[in-house]
Order: structure tokens, then C-alpha cells, then sequence
């Protein structure tokens, strides 16, 4: 086939999957998933074609692939919308493509597809439990199917129909509607058990906050739609006078170029969706979701996109820039956004204690360096990074949705009340999943980037050394801080979960998974070791030049100009040093943690821990500044002042001026005049009403059935005498 | 057969269908998500017609407006039509035969009918002047007073539909 | 290519699928339903004269566009309606409704 139709395909089985699912296979759960899971595979099928015959294609970044149809008349000529295949679509495809596979299969063992029906399971409420009788006669309590199993797997359908159109399309206009597709699915997917109030709260913030970034990028988009008079990318981004011209012509706010403007509205829309500080809040809450969903939105889909929406239009936003010089300023906004949410996260990372919690912290950071990368010029290490961190984060919280899986197995077994993703509550569980304990350390390697037989590390190095090339000393050395904490929180992670002795009953009793649950780890962890090896740059002592360099070749086409070229030493030792001294203090200071034991930071570090602990107490702070004056606004001033008062005031003038009207015509006009001649005539009428009542018998169908009857036999009347005839 | 023709009878059998289900189907929820369906079919319809527009206006006005007026009214009137209660009256068994005589009686007449097979190629289209409609419906000597009676048809529904639904202080009216 | 035909016969069906549910329909917003269905049909049928036959007059687009108007204001009246017998008989059983009677 066509690589273009192969390209045009391969959004669309899920969506398929989606329709079909909700519409008419949600009663049946084995259908259901294997209709998502042939819809993802599919879709995996054609972007892997994809992907091996682009890298065989020789200038893809000149001349990316594309082609469009007409899709929207407007006033002037036509919308099109089509597809756009260069470097940056093609290894954003490879990940979107593998991620989503491996958590479509996950998910059937996740939501114990198989296992019988919960005793008491409800709709909205995550499964139970249910007991079963063995042979013996003993009731045993196992885990019981997720009540609403199909609905989960058509919405993640959905989600990835999102992703997908997002990542192929060639419009600015197609790609919000997939961002706000899959905002939409994330509302859904956070909100799943929808009975607990708290998914509920995650549900509507989550889509509250990136909605904030959302608009400014809707007016960054209509700003750039009135300037250049079109959304696609190859017509603004592949354009030089466009670009020429954009970072020129002044824009009226700030002193900005219309550039800078347009860069920085579209930089708020990544701010949202990838959960950049000070919109950093919805992310960790989004965790109320089921783990899926959790990889889903932390490696697979959302937070990516709005790293791609940023590198996409790095041409944009890094208009009228050159290497060396002073950034523009969206570049050094996202500097200083990115490289202060890395740190600014990684610090909260440290002093959580639920498993899925300390790793939405660690994503934030992480894209906080991709964030960095990109405003330092850094293009193609940003890029690696995404792809890297996808497959590391993946694989990372499907790995801690294993563990809670089998945590909450002993919880069933042991009938202890604890929570089961809590760490202090782990420990030693590296014995009872070496599976999920091997892959686990594989990701959390990745994460915090150690040397050489970990994709992390790679990536990482590039961006700290595009910071340190660049010159830009204070961002290298928060990121370089960020890194350090990376290494420190990510050995806590794996000492208290994996490492030492159980610390309660249930660890004692925590089981591996299902292989169809392990299956996808070992492919992502295969992932998460192997991949940095495409992209070791060519100047790297000892490896360099042995293995080409082919993803900087590959993904550097897209932005040939930019990129530092000077390498030193200095960010290579900083980043080994800081990503084994961190996990070395990770193990030293978490290696003896007993039960019932306080967090041994806690000791050391006293307020500090627990301003850490309460996250800056930024939801606090939230609710103070934005949410409890909207309450006012919209309980006493809207709804109150506006509506009760001015509203309801001025439709009740009405209505009683309309009445008062229809008094003054009845008293003088229809009353002597009307009702005088009508009376005569009406009791000549009224005997034969009294004949023709019988037909009334006050039902409007009975009505419309005579009426049906006769304008048919007219109708055929009609017709035998005018046309036969 | 062009694919055309083949998607076109898809979604003509899909609308159709769930026509049925919408005059058929016992719960009234669900009758309303199948209507949204049928308003689905149209639209594609509207669109292979050439009329962009009206198939945008459908999706907007119809699905967007009509359909959820009526699943808000489902919601707002629930709990009454128990699942116990049939949801159609005695007499359907007699209209059945009824409205595929009439479905029968239509095609015939169109049958004989000189147009009926008429055939274009709409693919060569390029869809309704936009700009022109627009003109037309504000000129005095195009669509203007239609264009006004409809606009006061509007709001007098809208005034009335506000007026009736009201909830009244006191029981008057 | 697809003949004239296809969309008047879809249109026909649509309509007495139309006409169908509002006789049988017991509760009153299936009988709107019906009705919706019915000015659909008209409108297929407006939009295939006009395609096919007229392409070039815009009467046919102004008739559609008078045909949504009105179908609007119906379902807003009739709701509002169905909305207001509902609160005073609680029922919207059509059979039960039979203020009328002569």
C-alpha cells in the first residue's frame, strides 16, 4: 500500500474500536477487548510500516510526506486537512505506537479480565473482591473483574484515536481537536471510578487546569490563523519569508514580536498539557485513575503531546534566533519554566509515599528537562528524551501498577486495612515479583539516568550538555540538581518497594502478576535499556562513532541549523556523577527502613519535610486564589445579583406586560364586539357539536391517525385523477 | 458499484435502522441516542448531496441542540414510563402494514415519475455557493421575508417555549 | 454517481418511520422523535430536488433553511410543553392525556 494511505489509516481502528465497543459489543468483555486491542495492533501494524520505510527515505526533513483534501469551505477557498510524515511524526509514532500497544495489553490483566464477578461490586467503585469455594470446601477471597470493563477499553480506544490524529495530522486545527480529544478521554479515564468523590475532584481538575493552557493556545492559534491565513504546517513552519515576517512584525502586547506572542500562547497550551509549573497541579491528582490510564496519560499520549505541540512549532518559537545568541522570548520562557519544574518536582518527588505518586512527580521533572531542552535550542535531544522517557515511564508505571496489583492481592489475602500503594507499606517484594522487580529497576535506571546500559542516560546527557554548550551555566545546573534528586527519589522508590524485608503481612503475601501483565514490561524494559544506543552522539569517548549516531542524523534534519556543536567533558562527568551518587544515597539512606518507621528524611530535613510532603501546599494555595472566588462569583453575584435579581426581573416584566395587554383586549375589543356577534352563531354550532363530540375523544393520536388515513386516500385520489389520468 | 455508492447504502442502512430502533425501542434514553445516530446518517447524506453547509447546520442544530433539548427532557421526565408499561400503543400491529403501504404507495408514484433516475455526478461539485446563500437571504429581492418570518417564528417559539415552561408562583395560567 | 432515487426512497422510509412513531409512540417526547424524523426526511428530499435538479437556484437552500428554523421552534415549543403537562399530571403518557375530550 501507499505510504500516505497507510499514514491516513492509522488513526482510525481505534476509533473504530471505540464506536463499535460502545455501540454494540459493551455487554460482551472478550470482545470488547479484542476489538481494542485489534484497533491498537492495527495501528501498530501500519506505523511500524511507516516508521521502517521513513528511516529508509533519505530526506525526510527536507521533504517530509504529505498530502490533504479539501475539508471545510470557507468564505475564501477551502480548509484541508491532511497528513504531514516527517523525522519528528515518525519516532513520535514508533513510541505512541509501542506505548499504546503494551498498555492496551496490560489492561486486559489489569482489570482481571477472567476472574469472576465481585460479590459487591458496583459500577464507579474499583473492584473488590469476590470469594470463591475451592474444591475443599474454603472460601478464598480473589480479586474480582472491573464491573465496567468495556467501558474502559473503549475510552482508551478513544484516547489513543486522539493520539494518533495528533501526531499525523498536518494542521494546527486537527491537532487541537485530538489535544482536546483527549482531553476529553483523560476527563473520562481520571473520572473512571467515578463513585469515589475524589476521582471525581482529579476528573474535573484535571480538565479545569489544562483548559486554562488551552484557551491561550486557541488564541495563539487564532492569532496565527489572521496573520498568515493558515494552520498548516509545512505553509507556516517550512516557510522562511512566514517566518521571516512573523518574527519581524511587532505585536501590540509587550513589546513582542507577533512570534514571540504567538510562541509563548502556544507554549501555554503545553504548559497545560504537559503539566509545566505553575499548571503542574492536575497531574498528580490524575493518578485517581486506573494505572493504565496513568501510563497512558504520563508516557503515551497527553503530557507527550504537548512536548511534540513545543517541538513541532520549534521553528516558530526559535524564529529569528541563532545558535549563540540570546534566546527569543519563548525560548527563554521555556528555559526557565522547564528547568524550574524540573527541579521544582523532583524536590515533592522525594517525600512522597504512594508509589504512583512519586512517579507523576518524577514525569513533571522529566518533562520539565524536555521543556529546557527545547528553549535552550537543544531540538534533537529534547526529541530523544520524549521518545526515551515514553518508553521508560511506561514502563515504569505499568511496573508500579503491577506491584499495586499484587499488593492488593496479599491485602486479600491477609484482610489488613492498609492502603496498598502506599511504599512504607512494601518492601521486600523483590522475591515475591522478579519479574516485575527486574523491569522495575530496568525503568528506574532509565529514569535516573545510569551510565551507558540505561536510554536515560543517553538523552539525558545530551540535554545537559546542550544546557552546558550552550552556555546557559544556571539552567545546567538546575537540571543538573533535578537529576541528582532524579536518581536519589527513584532508589528510595525501588529500596522501600523491592528491597529489604516485608513490612506487613500483605507484602508477605504479594503475588506476581499475570504474564499478560509481565509480557509488556519485558518488552518496554528491552526498551528502556537498548534504545539510548541509536542516539549515542559521535563525540562520546570510547562508544562514540562505533554504534552511528542515527537518531541525531535522523530527527537533526528537522532542525540543521540549531544544535550545539561545541561537547565537553564536563556535563558527561556531572551527569554520571550525580545519577550514581544519587541512587548510592537513595540505597544508604532508605537500605534499614523497618515497619512502623518514620521517613528517615523526615528526622533530617523537619518543616522542610513537610512542606515537601504537602507539595509547596500549591492546591492549597489554589483553592484560596481561584477557586473559592469563583464560588462567590457564582453563587452570590451570578446567581444571586444577575440572575435572580436583573433576570428573572426583566422576564417577569415581560410576561406581566404581555398580560396586561391581554386584559385591556379582552375587556374592550372581545368581550362586547366578539363575544357578542360569536354567541349567535355558537348556539347555532353548538347542536352539532354535540353530534360531531363523539369523534373527540381528547387524544392526539387518534387525531393524527384520521388525519394520516385521509391525507393518504387524498393523496391517492389526487393522484388517479391528475397524473394517471 | 463506486465506493461511494457502497458507503452510501451503509449509511442509508444504518439510518434506517436506527430510525426503527428510535420509534421502537423501549427505553426512551436510548431512543434518543439512536436519534442522534439517524441525525448522523442525515448529515452524511446532506454532505454527499454536495451541501456542506446544511451538513454542518444539521450536526450543529440538530445534534447539537434538538437532540440534547430531547434528552434533557428524558432526563427531566423520568421515572414515569415504567419498563412494566409498553412503549408503544395497541393499535401499532395495524400501522405497521399501514406506513409500509405508504412507504410503498410513495415509491410507486415516484417510480412513474420521468426524474426519478436522474444521475450527476456529485463528485464535480463544488458545493453550494456560500457567499451567494448569504446575499440572497438579506437582498429584498431574494430571501428576505422568508429570512424575517423565520427570524420572528424564532423568537415568538422561544418566548412562548420560556413562557410555557415556567414554573408559576401561585397556579395562575 | 449515485441516482436521484436512492435518496427519496432513504427519504420516503424516513418518513414513515416517521409517521409510524408518532401513532404508536405512548410517551410524548417519542412522538417529537417522530416528528424529527419526518422533517429530516422532507429535508433530504428538499436537498436531493436541489442538488440534482436545481443546483443552480437557491430557493431549495432557503426552503431547508425555513425547515430547520421551524423544526427548532417545534421541538423547543413542544418540549416546553411536554415539560409543563409533565409537572402538572406527571405523566407523559399520550394515552393518559386527553384534556380535549369533547
Amino acid at each position: 500500500m501507499q505510504t500516505a494511505t497507510l499514514v491516513w489509516l492509522i488513526p482510525l481502528p481505534p476509533a473504530l474500536a471505540f464506536f463499535l465497543i460502545a455501540i454494540f459489543t459493551y455487554r460482551k468483555r472478550a470482545l470488547s477487548h479484542w476489538l481494542a486491542l485489534i484497533g491498537a495492533g492495527l495501528s501498530w501494524l501500519f506505523s511500524m510500516v511507516v516508521f521502517f520505510r521513513a528511516i529508509r527515505s533519505t530526506d525526510l526533513g527536507e521533504h517530509p510526506l504529505v498530502a490533504s483534501i479539501p475539508w471545510l469551505p470557507l468564505g475564501e477557498g477551502w480548509l484541508r486537512i491532511g497528513i504531514h510524515v516527517d523525522p519528528l511524526t515518525v519516532v513520535t509514532l514508533f513510541f505512541v505506537a509501542w506505548t499504546v500497544l503494551m498498555i492496551f495489553i496490560y489492561s486486559v490483566g489489569y482489570h482481571n479480565f477472567g476472574q469472576p464477578q465481585g460479590d459487591h461490586d458496583i459500577a464507579g467503585l474499583p473492584p473488590h473482591g469476590a470469594s470463591v469455594q475451592d474444591a475443599l470446601g474454603q472460601v478464598h477471597i480473589v480479586p474480582s473483574v472491573e464491573p465496567m470493563y468495556s467501558r474502559f477499553f473503549a475510552f482508551i480506544a478513544l484516547f489513543a484515536f486522539g493520539m494518533f490524529t495528533l501526531v499525523v495530522t498536518d494542521n494546527l486545527l486537527v491537532l487541537y481537536m485530538a489535544w482536546e480529544i483527549m482531553g476529553l478521554c483523560s476527563y473520562l479515564l481520571i473520572g473512571f471510578w467515578y463513585a469515589r468523590p475524589s476521582a471525581r475532584d482529579a476528573a474535573v481538575k484535571a480538565f479545569m487546569t489544562t483548559r486554562v493552557g488551552d484557551m491561550f493556545m486557541l488564541l495563539g492559534l487564532a492569532a496565527l490563523y489572521s496573520l498568515t491565513g493558515t494552520l498548516s504546517y509545512r505553509e507556516i513552519l517550512s516557510n522562511e519569508v512566514v517566518l521571516e515576517t512573523l518574527a519581524q512584525a511587532a505585536s501590540p502586547l509587550l513589546g513582542l514580536s507577533w512570534a514571540g506572542l504567538i510562541g509563548l500562547l502556544l507554549f501555554a497550551g503545553t504548559i497545560g498539557k504537559s503539566a509545566q509549573f505553575p499548571l503542574h497541579v492536575w497531574l498528580p491528582d490524575a493518578m485517581e485513575g486506573p494505572t493504565p490510564v496513568s501510563a497512558m496519560i504520563h508516557a503515551a499520549t497527553m503530557v507527550s503531546a504537548g512536548i511534540y505541540l513545543a517541538a513541532r512549532f520549534f521553528p516558530l518559537l526559535s524564529a529569528g534566533w541563532l545558535p549563540g545568541e540570546s534566546l527569543t522570548p519563548p525560548m527563554f520562557w521555556m528555559a526557565a519554566i522547564g528547568s524550574f519544574t524540573a527541579l521544582f518536582a523532583a524536590t515533592i518527588a522525594v517525600a512522597q509515599n504512594d508509589i504512583k505518586r512519586v512517579l507523576a512527580y518524577s514525569t513533571i521533572s522529566q518533562l520539565g528537562y524536555m521543556v529546557a531542552a527545547l528553549g535552550v535550542g537543544a531540538y534533537t535531544a529534547a526529541v530523544f528524551h520524549l521518545v526515551t522517557h515514553a518508553f521508560f515511564k511506561a514502563l515504569l508505571f505499568l511496573g508500579s501498577g503491577s506491584v499495586i496489583h499484587g499488593m492488593e492481592h496479599g491485602v486479600l489475602h491477609s484482610g489488613e486495612k492498609i492502603d496498598p500503594q502506599d511504599m512504607m507499606n512494601m518492601g521486600g517484594l523483590r522475591k515475591k515479583m522478579p519479574v516485575t522487580f527486574w523491569s522495575f529497576a530496568a525503568g528506574g535506571l532509565a529514569l535516573s539516568g545510569f551510565p551507558l546500559i540505561s536510554s536515560g542516560f543517553w538523552s539525558k546527557d545530551e540535554i545537559l550538555s546542550g544546557a552546558f554548550g550552550g552556555g546557559y551555566i544556571v539552567i545546567f545546573v538546575l537540571l543538573a540538581s533535578a537529576a541528582l534528586l532524579t536518581a536519589f527519589y527513584t532508589m528510595r522508590q525501588v529500596t522501600l518497594t523491592f528491597l529489604g524485608a516485608p513490612r506487613t503481612l500483605s507484602a508477605n503475601h504479594a503475588v506476581e502478576s499475570r504474564r499478560v501483565m509481565t509480557l509488556p514490561l519485558l518488552v518496554l524494559s528491552v526498551f528502556a535499556i537498548a534504545l539510548g544506543w541509536v542516539g549515542i552522539p559521535d563525540h562520546f569517548p570510547g562508544l562514540g562513532g562505533v554504534i552511528p549516531n542515527w537518531f541525531g542524523e535522523f530527527v537533526g534534519e528537522m532542525a540543521a541549523a540549531h544544535g550545539p556543536e561545541s561537547y565537553s567533558l564536563t556535563p558527561l562527568f556531572t551527569s554520571i556523577a550525580v545519577s550514581i551518587g544519587g541512587l548510592l544515597l537513595g540505597w544508604w539512606t532508605y537500605r534499614k527502613v523497618e515497619a512502623g518507621d518514620k521517613d528517615p528524611l523526615e528526622r533530617g530535613l523537619g518543616v522542610l519535610f513537610r512542606i515537601l510532603r504537602n507539595k509547596y501546599y500549591m492546591d492549597e494555595l489554589y483553592h484560596f486564589i481561584f477557586v473559592r472566588p469563583t464560588q462567590w462569583l457564582a453563587e452570590t453575584f451570578t446567581s444571586r445579583w444577575i440572575d435572580r435579581v436583573l433576570l428573572d426581573g426583566i422576564v417577569e416584566g415581560i410576561g406581566k406586560l404581555a398580560f396586561g395587554l391581554g386584559r385591556i383586549f379582552s375587556r374592550w375589543i372581545d368581550l362586547p364586539i366578539i363575544t357578542g356577534a360569536g354567541d349567535r352563531l355558537s348556539e347555532g354550532l353548538r347542536d352539532l357539536g354535540g353530534r360531531m363530540r363523539q369523534m373527540q375523544s381528547g387524544k392526539v393520536q387518534q387525531y393524527l391517525i384520521l388525519t394520516t388515513l385521509f391525507t393518504f386516500m387524498l393523496g391517492a385520489v389526487l393522484f388517479y385523477l391528475f397524473i394517471l389520468a | 458499484m463506486t465506493p461511494l455508492q457502497i458507503v452510501f447504502l451503509l449509511v442509508a442502512a444504518i439510518t434506517l435502522f436506527s430510525a426503527v430502533m428510535v420509534v421502537s425501542i423501549r427505553g426512551m434514553m436510548h431512543a434518543a441516542l439512536f436519534l442522534v445516530l439517524t441525525l448522523m446518517g442525515v448529515a452524511f447524506m446532506f454532505a454527499t448531496l454536495g451541501s456542506r453547509f446544511f451538513a454542518i447546520i444539521q450536526i450543529l442544530v440538530y445534534i447539537g441542540s434538538i437532540a440534547i433539548l430531547i434528552i434533557f427532557a428524558v432526563m427531566l421526565t423520568r421515572n414515569i414510563m415504567d419498563a412494566e408499561v409498553a412503549s408503544l400503543n395497541r393499535g401499532w400491529w395495524f400501522f405497521a402494514p399501514l406506513a409500509l403501504l405508504i412507504f410503498a404507495s410513495i415509491v410507486l408514484v415516484l417510480s412513474s415519475w420521468s426524474a426519478f433516475a436522474t444521475l450527476r455526478d456529485l463528485s464535480s461539485t463544488s458545493g453550494e455557493n456560500i457567499l451567494e446563500f448569504g446575499k440572497a437571504l438579506t437582498d429584498p429581492n431574494g430571501f428576505v421575508i422568508p429570512f424575517e418570518v423565520a427570524s420572528v417564528l424564532l423568537v415568538a417559539a422561544m418566548v412562548g417555549a420560556v413562557y410555557i415552561a415556567m414554573e408559576r408562583r401561585g397556579g395562575r395560567g | 454517481m449515485i441516482p436521484l432515487s436512492w435518496y427519496l426512497i432513504v427519504a420516503a422510509g424516513l418518513f414513515v418511520v416517521g409517521i409510524f412513531g408518532v401513532l404508536t409512540r405512548k410517551n410524548l417526547i417519542g412522538i417529537l422523535m417522530g416528528v424529527e424524523l419526518m422533517l429530516n426526511a422532507v429535508n433530504i428530499n428538499l436537498l436531493a430536488f436541489w442538488s440534482y435538479l436545481y443546483p443552480q437556484s437557491l430557493s431549495g437552500l432557503t426552503f431547508v433553511a425555513v425547515v430547520f428554523v421551524a423544526a427548532a421552534a417545534e421541538a423547543a415549543v413542544g418540549l416546553a410543553l411536554i415539560i409543563s403537562i409533565y409537572r402538572r399530571r406527571t405523566t407523559v403518557n399520550a394515552e393518559e392525556i386527553n384534556l380535549l375530550r369533547g
